[in-house]
């Protein structure tokens, strides 16, 4: 029998694997080795493929490999009409799916020219802040597991659920929402939606408090996390980081408040800001951004006005022809959405700027040097969502 | 009577023993060990299926759902299914395997709890072996189960398995000295090294129990045992060997089958052993509780020794589930550093502090 292990890289003539940057030895007197991570592996949720050169468990080198899910959105989108394209932005970062719908219409509206009545407005922004919360709870149960705490995993499903169920009451589906439209939403909202979003509010202020409890204040977890994985304010620039794995490294940019879209600029919020840069400061601005939403939906719900939830919709929509750009802060950053249209029903060319591709680039500069296990923990808290990052 | 037999030196010391050696005198040590066998193999193999059991409804309660509900009155025979889909599968070998080395690996941990229950006094009388050396066998014997893990993760041909292994080696054989200075601790104050016999030193009332008795030191070594022997058991937050998390598996990454499940049934049957040992030294074993009280302590002491042993060793059980479920989990160099540079020095003080209050006379 052969005995020889199976060479699942593709190498080149030194046996280095391809994408690594260093070839040759380091000049240390231990063995250095590859190790696959991915695409089947518990804590690079989905099918992100990594690459590590390690030396015993300390990291020299990650490369990592995409295009496990590539399923050609931006050339799927040039063949369907502008309104078909929506359910495609569902599937890009399928955790912020009402926010991606919304940064696709808001590039048609602007193109249009379609204004939206005051109802609508206060809907887009609930919902959006309904789905970030939606999406940093699964994002805090997951990283929780990452690290080894299992039960946060449920604890942040039980939350989740509420707000899923809202969603499901809206647009009938729990993942891929598919509710905005230009102008609006497809359908208002119903009556039971302001007592609910008011029932989320008041758990979600007594769950943040228990899952600091429960996983912020543990020393274990505060060993895990502080110090490790520092990204500078320059290097977080210079990959073009956005959303909170930017905030933490000391640089306040929101899309939110820095370039407001729909109604942000009427609500009253903070934007976190972490001071290092470190996993501990990512996780927790993101438990800030939390109580941040919460805080917006709490003043939406006291103002919620009455009215049309859309305005007069058209039976195509043809986009002028042009290049038209849009921007939103989803769960996870900045998501560009570019339109090149050529005045017919569909479009030229559609492009999306994801935030999560961005934001891994820099797993390389954050995990050398550190262990295996960490890096699980610096992938947990760049909080990335494969399906956005090969789109 | 055989002269090379164990039955001089460890004979089976209750009423069936006595039973079996009155009708069959010539053959008494054949059927005493058959039975003893035979008694211990039931258990070595229902407790698994109940721990597996209680460790997932107890894991649903801390994470607010039911856990299993469908097989059996509340999931009751769900790990017995399991288990027997487990023996049904087939068992994979990887490409490049040592094939002796990696069946082989399974069966070490699973036989060497199996050797140290023979020893656990779960009673006055009900206890396989009672060697004077006890705490000495207990220690050598467990130190089979790391050797078992080290074997799966070399021979599995899988570089996540080399990891876990490694990490699991160098794990468990720094907590192992924690364990055994905290041991130490104890035989040094009892002055035996029967498992029996150090139950036996606790009679009293509950404040004569190690945990209690040792002015303020029993109650630090016995939250030190606590953590070494969760490290040493593998378990979560010091499960580094299996990080599913980082490892997918770690040393148990390739295996599948009843091959797996041997790994599995020895980890549980690992932690009720190391329970049942910390209820050995700190918890008075199968004494029942005295609290002082005249109306209450007859009807504790009426309720037979080998239910209080179970009933404190499924305490300790209850407690490994608790860290298990609450923790996050640390890393390689921090569980290294916590052994080497918090616990062993810790322990050793502990150790010089024992010996004074011995010296000075403070302990009876």
């Amino acid at each position: 029998m052969d005995l020889q292990p199976v060479n699942k890289f593709t190498s080149d003539s030194n046996g280095i694997p391809e994408g690594f940057s260093r070839t040759g030895s380091s000049g240390r007197s231990s063995e250095e080795y590859f190790l696959n991570m991915g695409p089947q592996h518990p804590s690079t949720h989905g099918v992100l493929r990594l690459v590590l050169r390690l030396d015993g468990e300390s990291v020299l080198e990650v490369v990592p490999h995409l295009g496990y899910v590539h399923r050609g959105l931006e050339k799927v989108a040039e063949g369907q009409t502008y309104i078909q394209n929506i359910h495609l932005t569902d599937r890009l970062d399928y955790l912020s799916s009402h926010i991606n719908n919304l940064g696709y219409c808001l590039a048609m509206e602007q193109a249009l020219e379609i204004g939206i009545p005051e109802r609508g407005e206060y809907i887009r922004v609930m919902v959006s802040e309904l789905q970030r919360i939606q999406s940093h709870l699964l994002w805090w149960g997951v990283s929780g597991m990452d690290l080894g705490a299992v039960t946060t995993f449920l604890y942040g499903f039980k939350e989740r659920e509420l707000i899923t169920d809202i969603f499901e009451e809206l647009c009938g589906a729990r993942l891929t929402m598919n509710f905005f439209r230009p102008g609006g939403s497809f359908a208002d909202v119903t009556d039971t939606f302001i007592p609910k979003v008011k029932n989320v509010i008041e758990i979600m202020h007594k769950a943040l408090a228990e899952y600091n409890t429960l996983l912020t204040g543990n020393i274990i977890f505060q060993e895990r996390t502080k110090n490790i994985g520092i990204l500078s304010k320059e290097t977080a620039l210079s990959y073009g980081c956005s959303g909170a794995v930017l905030r933490a490294s000391g640089i306040s940019y929101d899309v939110r408040k820095n370039d407001p879209y729909s109604i942000y600029e009427r609500f009253d919020f903070d934007v976190p800001v972490g001071s290092i840069g470190d996993c501990f400061d990512r996780y927790s601005l993101k438990m800030k951004e939390m109580a941040q939403s919460v805080r917006i939906l709490e003043q939406a719900v006291t103002h919620f006005p009455e009215g049309p939830y859309r305005s007069q919709q058209k039976a195509v929509y043809k986009l002028p022809k042009g290049s038209y750009y849009s921007q939103v802060e989803t769960a996870r950053g900045l998501l560009g959405t570019y339109i090149v249209a050529e005045g017919g029903a569909k479009p030229y060319r559609v492009k999306f700027r994801s935030p999560s591709f961005s934001n891994l680039n820099v797993l390389n500069e954050l995990a050398v040097g550190h262990k295996i296990a960490d890096v699980v923990t610096i992938l947990a808290t760049l909080d990335f969502v494969v399906p956005d990052l090969d789109r | 009577m055989n002269p090379l037999s164990t039955e001089t030196l460890y004979p089976v010391q209750n009423g069936i023993g006595n039973m079996v050696r009155t009708l069959f005198p010539e053959s008494a040590f054949y059927i005493n060990t058959l039975i003893t066998i035979s008694c211990l193999l039931l258990l070595v193999s229902l407790l698994p299926v109940f721990l597996i059991w209680l460790e997932r409804k107890v894991a649903a309660r801390f994470q607010a759902r039911l856990g299993p509900m469908r097989v059996g009155y509340h999931g009751l025979l769900q790990s017995s299914a399991d288990g027997l889909k487990l023996i049904f599968k087939e068992i994979l070998k990887p490409e490049g395997a040592d094939t002796f080395v990696f069946f082989l690996a399974p069966v070490l941990p699973a036989s060497a709890t199996f050797l140290v229950m023979a020893i656990l006094p779960f009673d006055h009388h009900l206890q396989v072996a009672d060697p004077a050396g006890g705490v000495i066998y207990v220690i050598g014997i467990s130190g089979l189960s790391v050797l078992g893990i080290l074997l799966a993760g070399w021979a599995s041909n899988n570089k996540y398995s080399l990891l876990g292994a490694m990490r699991s080696g160098a794990q468990m054989i720094s907590f192992e000295i924690s364990l055994v200075l905290i041991m130490l601790l104890i035989v040094m104050v009892t002055g035996t090294a029967s498992l029996r016999e150090i139950v036996l030193s606790q009679q009293g009332t509950v404040l004569d129990w190690w945990i209690f008795k040792l002015p303020g030191l029993g109650i630090i070594a016995f939250l030190m045992y606590m953590i070494s022997s969760t490290a040493e058991l593998n378990r979560a937050p010091f499960d580094i060997s299996e990080a599913e998390s980082e490892l997918t598996g770690g040393f148990a990454t390739e295996y599948s089958g009843i091959s797996f499940a041997m790994f599995f049934f020895a980890e549980f049957v690992n932690m009720f052993v190391s329970a049942g040992i910390a209820s050995t030294f700190f918890l008075g074993g199968f004494l029942a509780p005295q609290f002082g009280l005249a109306f209450i302590d007859p009807l504790l002491a009426f309720i037979p020794g080998f239910i209080w042993f179970f009933v404190k060793t499924f305490f300790v059980i209850f407690l490994y589930m608790w860290f298990r479920w609450t923790f996050p989990r640390l890393r390689v160099d921090q569980l290294m550093y916590l052994e080497w540079k918090m616990l062993l020095p810790a322990n050793l003080v502990l150790l010089m502090l024992a010996g004074f209050f011995l010296a000075m006379g403070w302990i009876l």
